[in-house]
């Protein structure tokens, strides 16, 4: 580490007190609507006043929740080894999930994904050093519907060892995808020890938790599987315009969250995690790029912070529809603000249009990014003083210091080394090479990256078991 | 003040979003037995129409518009009573039904959609979320409803739309109604692919395509 770990804050203790403070007093008194059966037994049980569905949670039973569930968790690989660490200001990016389109890098198209669009993109991710963790990304159309959750966990198992963000469309999915998710470990407390996978769940503006997500929370928990939080309140539509009631809104429908997924099983593995967004006035749509959106981002993580928990958010976005200046000014900003924040899991790169769209070109210039906020967040670092004097002293025997000794000792240490895709050449060189745009460059990396093996090869008897398991079900679901 | 001075004073009172004097204007239009029909066609409704344009000009945003529409309702509302007494009706450009299909939760666009119609004429009714094929199709029957928009976000309950119209060509009634798709991942192919009869990719394009729909 370095002398300080660079950071951003939006908000001070006493803000912090006076949010939750609030949010808790908004789950007393206007409660949250909660959709699903087990959740509202497990609520009655404890003795939380209802009506119609509403769920009035003192504020007693929120403070007792948050001193359940862990501080960090640590994600293991598909082979069980450990590998991201989601405590303290540690950051990690996998790409954003769930994209309906992508966009085609050979014909410029934005079309619908299909499964060899997927695969690719998989194995394009295993392959990125920035880019930790896989995400269930691209929504297919070539499985069937009931499939199109489930199918992309088991696609990402079979091409990529890295931990996965993904979570249900559907509540009879999470049994397939834990069933899964299992055969890469020796049984469910083994797979509870180490995690593989993330599920997201998304409570719904204002105040009100699915059936779907609620359930998503409640087979997380019993398992002990991470669930993440994804409230994404949408400033001025179904939340306050300002910031600060976005954020308090984000704090409330988190906390009832804590509180389903504790009751379930104290200790459970949770992520504080969000997708919060301004409404565009004008067009109606959800900028992810826009710079409230990072700002309330922001604020929900330095909540998530407060109360002792990982966090997530989905940074690093653009609404652009192509890898142009936008996407890049864009996932940018966002992603260096995600890192100077400390957030344990940043879900973004690759996508454009309002979480619509990935990119492969976008993904490849995103890791670059990634790689520099991941320098960034080192910050400065001191290797003894005297700090430049003696090297300094060096300088007249040989009239450079890139053979100095310190030079060779720290260059690699000191220095981010970007891929091709970002322009460093000399204009000659950049001209003779075809004066390509990064975009350009980026869309060359593709194939390089795709004729690489895999990371590490996947067994091949776990490999029959997840073909086996997919076929199984791809036929039941068909009866 | 003259009739068409008061007209202006209604338009007036949607553009400025002055909603306690749209209220004021309309009551007072109960009051002195105004032609009611003139008052929605002239006043209110140039009103909300010049709200239109200056959302077009992008002069107005979202909630300006939002707002506009509501206040010109509770105008409606208001006028709707003596409208129905004195025997004659409004003319509406026609009947909508909205609603984000089963399975699915996704409400705002769908309620921006609607929003949008109703500021422009047609009256709207709006089944809300996780709204059952059958559901849609017994109440566009019941409503005497023009135009079936079904709205969703998710590529997992787009199969659900298409019920919608296998349910109408099953009753025999297909005919009887246009049917439109909204959402985010709904494109021309699968419109072309359900039989639906168009879609629309923002609240401003659906108006668009419900007009021309309902000539
Ligand atoms: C807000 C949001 C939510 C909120 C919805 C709150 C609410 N009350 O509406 C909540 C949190 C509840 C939610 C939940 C989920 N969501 Co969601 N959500 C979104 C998000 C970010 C924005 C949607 C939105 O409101 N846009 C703004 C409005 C104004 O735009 P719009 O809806 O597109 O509407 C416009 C047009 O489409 C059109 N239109 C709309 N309807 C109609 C109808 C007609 C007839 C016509 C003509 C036109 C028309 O006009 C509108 C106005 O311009 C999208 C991302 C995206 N880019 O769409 C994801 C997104 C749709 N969600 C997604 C997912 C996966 C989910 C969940 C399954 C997540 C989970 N596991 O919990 C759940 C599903 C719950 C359920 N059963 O429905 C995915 C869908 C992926 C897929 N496979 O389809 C998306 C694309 C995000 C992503 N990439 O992951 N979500």
């Amino acid at each position: 580490m370095g002398i300080l770990r660079p950071k951003v804050t939006l908000l001070n203790e006493e803000y912090k007190k006076k949010i939750f403070e609030e949010a808790t007093h908004i789950l007393e008194s206007l409660g949250v609507l909660i959709e699903n059966k087990n959740a509202e037994t497990l609520l009655k049980e404890v003795g939380v006043p209802n009506q119609n569905q509403r769920y009035f949670i003192p504020s007693d039973l929120v403070k007792k929740c948050l001193t359940y569930p862990p501080h960090e968790i640590t994600m293991y690989d598909r082979e069980g080894n450990p590998n991201l660490f989601l405590k303290e200001d540690k950051i990690h990016f996998d790409p954003g999930s769930a994209a309906i389109f992508i966009l085609d890098e050979k014909t410029g198209e934005i079309r619908e994904p299909l499964h060899q669009d997927f695969i690719r993109f998989t194995q394009i991710v295993d392959q990125l050093a920035n880019i930790e963790a896989q995400s269930t990304s691209l929504v297919y159309s070539d499985v069937p519907k009931d499939a199109q959750d489930w199918h992309r966990l088991y696609t990402t198992l079979k091409y990529s060892r890295k931990p996965i963000v993904t979570g249900t469309f559907r509540k009879e999915s999470f049994s397939i995808m834990n069933e899964l998710l299992l055969t890469c470990r020796t049984s469910e407390k083994d797979l509870a020890e180490k995690p593989l996978a993330i599920f997201d769940a998304c409570p719904s503006p204002p105040l009100s938790w699915s059936d779907l997500t609620t359930q998503s929370v409640i087979d997380a928990a019993e398992r002990m599987i991470p669930s993440e939080f994804i409230s994404m309140p949408m400033s001025g539509a179904n939340a306050p315009i300002t910031l600060i009631g976005s954020i308090t809104q984000h704090c409330a429908e988190s906390l009832a969250g804590v509180v389903i997924s504790q009751l379930v099983k104290k200790g459970a593995p949770i992520i504080w995690g969000g997708s919060p967004a301004v409404m565009d006035m004008k067009h109606g749509t959800t900028p992810m790029g826009a710079i409230e959106t990072m700002m309330i981002d922001i604020g929900d993580a330095e909540m998530g912070k407060f109360l002792n928990l990982p966090t997530h958010a989905y940074m690093s976005l653009s609404d652009s529809k192509i890898p142009d200046a936008q996407a890049g000014l864009e996932a940018g900003m966002g992603a260096l603000l995600a890192g100077l924040t400390g957030i344990n899991m940043i879900s973004g790169p690759g996508m454009l249009d309002f979480e619509s769209c990935q990119s492969i070109e976008k993904l490849l210039i995103d890791n670059e990014i990634a790689g520099m906020v991941k320098r960034f967040v080192e910050g400065i670092h001191d290797y003894g003083s005297p700090f430049a004097e003696d090297i300094l002293k060096d300088y007249d025997q040989t009239n450079e210091l890139l053979s100095h000794p310190s030079t060779l000792q720290l260059f690699r240490k000191e220095l981010f080394f970007p891929s091709p895709i970002l322009a460093r050449m000399t204009r000659d060189q950049w001209k003779s090479t075809g004066s390509l745009s990064s975009r350009k460059r980026a869309r060359l990396e593709i194939n390089n990256l795709l004729a690489k093996p895999p990371q590490v090869e996947l067994d091949a008897s776990r490999s029959k078991e997840l073909d086996k398991l997919s076929s199984e079900y791809l036929s039941s679901g068909k009866k | 003040m003259d009739t068409e001075e008061i007209y202006r004073e209604m338009a007036n009172s949607i553009v400025s979003l002055d909603q306690e004097k749209a209220v004021h204007l309309a009551n007072q239009a109960l009051d002195e037995s105004m032609d009611l029909l003139q008052v929605i066609e002239k006043g209110f409704g140039e009103g909300i129409r010049k709200v239109g344009d200056l959302w077009d000009e992008g002069e107005f945003f979202l909630p300006e518009l939002m707002s506009g529409a509501q206040i010109m309702e509770k105008a409606v509302d208001i006028i709707t009573p003596g409208l129905q007494s004195s025997g004659s009706e409004r003319q509406s450009s026609g009947k909508v039904l909205l609603a984000t299909i089963e399975g699915d939760i996704h409400s705002i666009g769908k309620t921006i959609v609607a929003t949008m119609l109703k500021a422009n004429g047609f009256q709207v009714v709006d089944l809300g979320t996780d709204v059952k094929a059958e559901k849609i199709v017994d109440e566009a029957i019941k409503g005497d409803i023009d135009i079936i928009g079904v709205s969703t976000l998710l590529t997992t309950t787009m199969v659900n739309q298409k019920k919608v119209i296998d349910l109408l060509n099953q009753k025999n009634i297909r005919n009887k109604f246009k049917v439109i798709f909204g959402g985010a991942p709904v494109t021309q192919g699968w419109v072309d692919e359900c039989g639906a009869d168009g879609y629309a990719e923002n609240a401003v394009e659906s108006v668009k395509l419900v007009k021309e729909l309902i000539q």
